[in-house]
């Protein structure tokens, strides 16, 4: 089981509130992903729940039991760090093996769930190596192992891939999925990028400033962001906005489109401009488009076979039905 | 962008190192030499250098006319204790600070190095006034509590440096792993700062071993160590180069091999921290 929920929890530094009051509740078996800028204190919010912070004020409960005041080893969750923060004195087997060895888990029980972790993360070669001997990749999984085998209520990672290679990042993200679906685990993932937050999370928690912007699945944040902040944090490339005359045909202060959301053609359109650069994925084409008079920059997402450069004229046309519209504090107009 | 370096530089940068190690060493070596010479060769004008009748007979004179074990017993109890009391107050000194710094730590630091700044024989008149009253001239006891607080700011600067080294990430990741304070520091603080405190260690048994101001001023005969054993040689009733540098060469003879099969470590140790 592994229920969190915090009531009103803020966290100040001195004089400093980094994160106001807020309330929040992750359900059992829940992949949640806290989002959002760096500074925006998701990693604070991770360490008040861990228990490495202590909160300022406000209750965190996990499952039901009140954890405020509880240690971070009693709290019977485990954590996976940027740094991975292995042991260095320790092989791999001794560092997978520490959290039962604090346990005291007796007899052939440690055995057992070391092989069975190593065998699921690929590790088995390697049980005898210290952390120093190993890649990047390997390091991690040491992590994710050492937080399985003592089966936490929650896991809690604390942007885990970042420290890897653009290709490793997009296969451990799949095996952290794999991990969740397979354990059924309340995980709790904090990362600043919103492709991770889109790919993995059944919740998602986009933070600004240490205030909840939303909260919701990746498919409600990108079709219906509460405010400008997440309409233009979720969704790659980012929204365009636009704001003034053409807004106000909408009845808006502000108008966001997404760039998959926007027609192109050589001959006509709503609007027009020049492209500045493309950018050729194989797949889709991103155009950069200058002079529309609308906004400094339009992005645009196309097809991989449609073909203008640098200086061509463009037009463009948005698809009326996805526009979103914003009022003057960037709120969201129903 | 790296320097280029000629064979030429190189050989010169070689000579040079090896003629300041030989400034620095030569003392010790003449110290060494004189040490077999005889009495008139010690004095002799111009001095002989390594072309003499080596002789023993220094040595003889000094074991016979004082209990050179003795002064060794006492400068191992009082430079290993000293630095073992350093060490076990310091380790717990240097994690709060390392760990848990408060605002003023950085303070505090320089206000306990500060004190090393301090002429030690402008505190003497007072120590010596508590030591009478409190019975602790001449004895062990008294030096090893000297020389502790004495050398106390180095450990804890020297173990602050080790600790603040130590990512703070992998500590918590003990604590999130179900490990107690003191588990913590036992099974993965003092494991992973094992060297440094290592270095530590050998650094102050030697400043202890060399200690000279105060070892003199508080004993007399029954604690005296190494130190007061070379004084003893350097008498009043006469210059006795030869048996002087008999006395040096073997008060320093067990610190100076020490430090030949530890170099090593004091070298990695002395560094740390300095570069990456």
């Amino acid at each position: 089981m592994g229920r969190i929920t915090l009531d009103q929890v803020s966290k100040r530094f001195g004089d400093v509130e980094v994160i106001p009051p807020l309330d929040l509740t992750i359900e059992d078996g829940e992949f949640t992903v806290f989002v959002g800028p760096s500074g925006c204190g998701k990693t604070t919010l991770l360490r008040l729940i861990a228990g490495l912070e202590d909160v300022s004020a406000g209750q965190i409960r996990i499952d039901k039991q009140d954890a405020t005041m509880v240690p971070p080893s009693k709290r019977g969750l485990a954590m996976v760090f940027q740094s991975y923060a292995l042991y260095p004195h320790m092989s791999v087997r001794k560092n997978i093996a520490f959290p039962m060895r604090m346990a005291k888990i007796p007899a052939d029980e440690p055995t057992r769930r070391i092989d069975a972790a190593a065998k699921a993360l690929n590790l088995t070669d390697y049980l005898d190596r210290r952390p120093g001997q190993l890649s990047g990749g390997q390091r991690q999984r040491v992590a994710i192992g050492r937080a399985i085998v003592r089966e936490p209520s929650a896991f809690l990672f604390d942007e885990p891939l970042s420290n890897l290679d653009a290709a490793l990042r997009v296969g451990m993200r799949l095996e952290i999925s794999e991990l969740h679906e397979r354990l059924e685990t309340t995980m709790i993932y904090v990362t600043h990028d919103q492709v991770e937050a889109m790919t993995m999370a059944d919740k998602i928690v986009v933070l600004h400033a240490g205030v909840i912007e939303q909260v919701g699945s990746p498919l409600e944040l990108y079709h219906t962001p509460r405010n400008k902040f997440v309409a233009g944090f979720i969704g790659s490339p980012k929204m365009n906005f636009i704001e003034g005359e053409e807004a106000a045909k909408f009845d808006a202060h502000t108008i966001g489109i997404r760039p998959e959301h926007i027609e192109v053609s050589g001959e006509e359109g709503a609007w027009s401009g020049v492209v500045s650069v493309s950018e050729h994925l194989g797949s889709d084409t991103f155009f950069h488009v200058h002079n529309t008079g609308l906004a400094e920059t339009i992005t645009v997402r196309a097809g991989g076979e449609v073909g203008f450069r640098h200086g061509d004229l463009i037009f463009l046309t948005p698809r009326s039905d996805v526009i979103h519209r914003f009022d003057a504090q960037g709120l969201r107009i129903a | 962008m790296a320097r280029a370096i000629t064979p030429q530089r190189k050989a010169l940068n070689t000579a040079l190192a090896w003629g300041v190690g030989l400034l620095i060493f030569f003392p010790i070596l003449w110290t060494i030499l004189t040490s077999f010479q005889t009495e008139a060769q010690a004095i002799s004008d111009p001095p002989v250098f390594l072309f003499f009748d080596w002789t023993l007979e220094n040595y003889a004179v000094v074991q016979e006319r004082s209990d050179y074990g003795r002064f060794l017993w006492n400068s191992i109890i009082i430079a290993g204790g000293s630095t073992i009391l350093g060490i076990i107050i310091a380790v717990p000194a240097a994690w709060s600070m390392a760990f848990v710094p408060s605002k003023r730590t950085k303070d505090i630091l320089l206000w306990m190095l500060s004190t090393k700044m301090l002429p030690a024989v402008g505190v003497l008149y007072p120590i010596y006034l508590i030591f009478i009253r409190m019975g602790l001239l001449d004895t062990k006891i008294g030096l090893v509590i000297v020389l502790m607080l004495i050398n106390l700011p180095i450990i804890v600067w020297m173990l602050y440096t080790y600790f603040k080294e130590i990512p703070g990430e992998i500590l918590e990741a003990a604590r999130m792993d179900g490990a107690t304070l003191k588990e913590e520091v036992l099974y993965v603080l003092t494991p992973m700062a094992i060297p440094g405190i290592a270095s530590t260690l050998l650094l102050n048994v030697i400043l202890a071993w060399n200690e000279a101001f105060w070892t003199l001023n508080l004993t007399a005969a029954k604690a005296a160590p190494l130190t007061a054993f070379i004084a003893s040689y350097s008498s009043p009733e006469g210059l006795f180069y030869a048996k002087l540098s008999a006395a040096s060469t073997m008060a320093i003879g067990p610190i100076l091999i020490l430090g030949w099969f530890s170099q090593k470590q004091l070298v990695s140790g002395l560094t740390f921290g300095a570069v990456k």
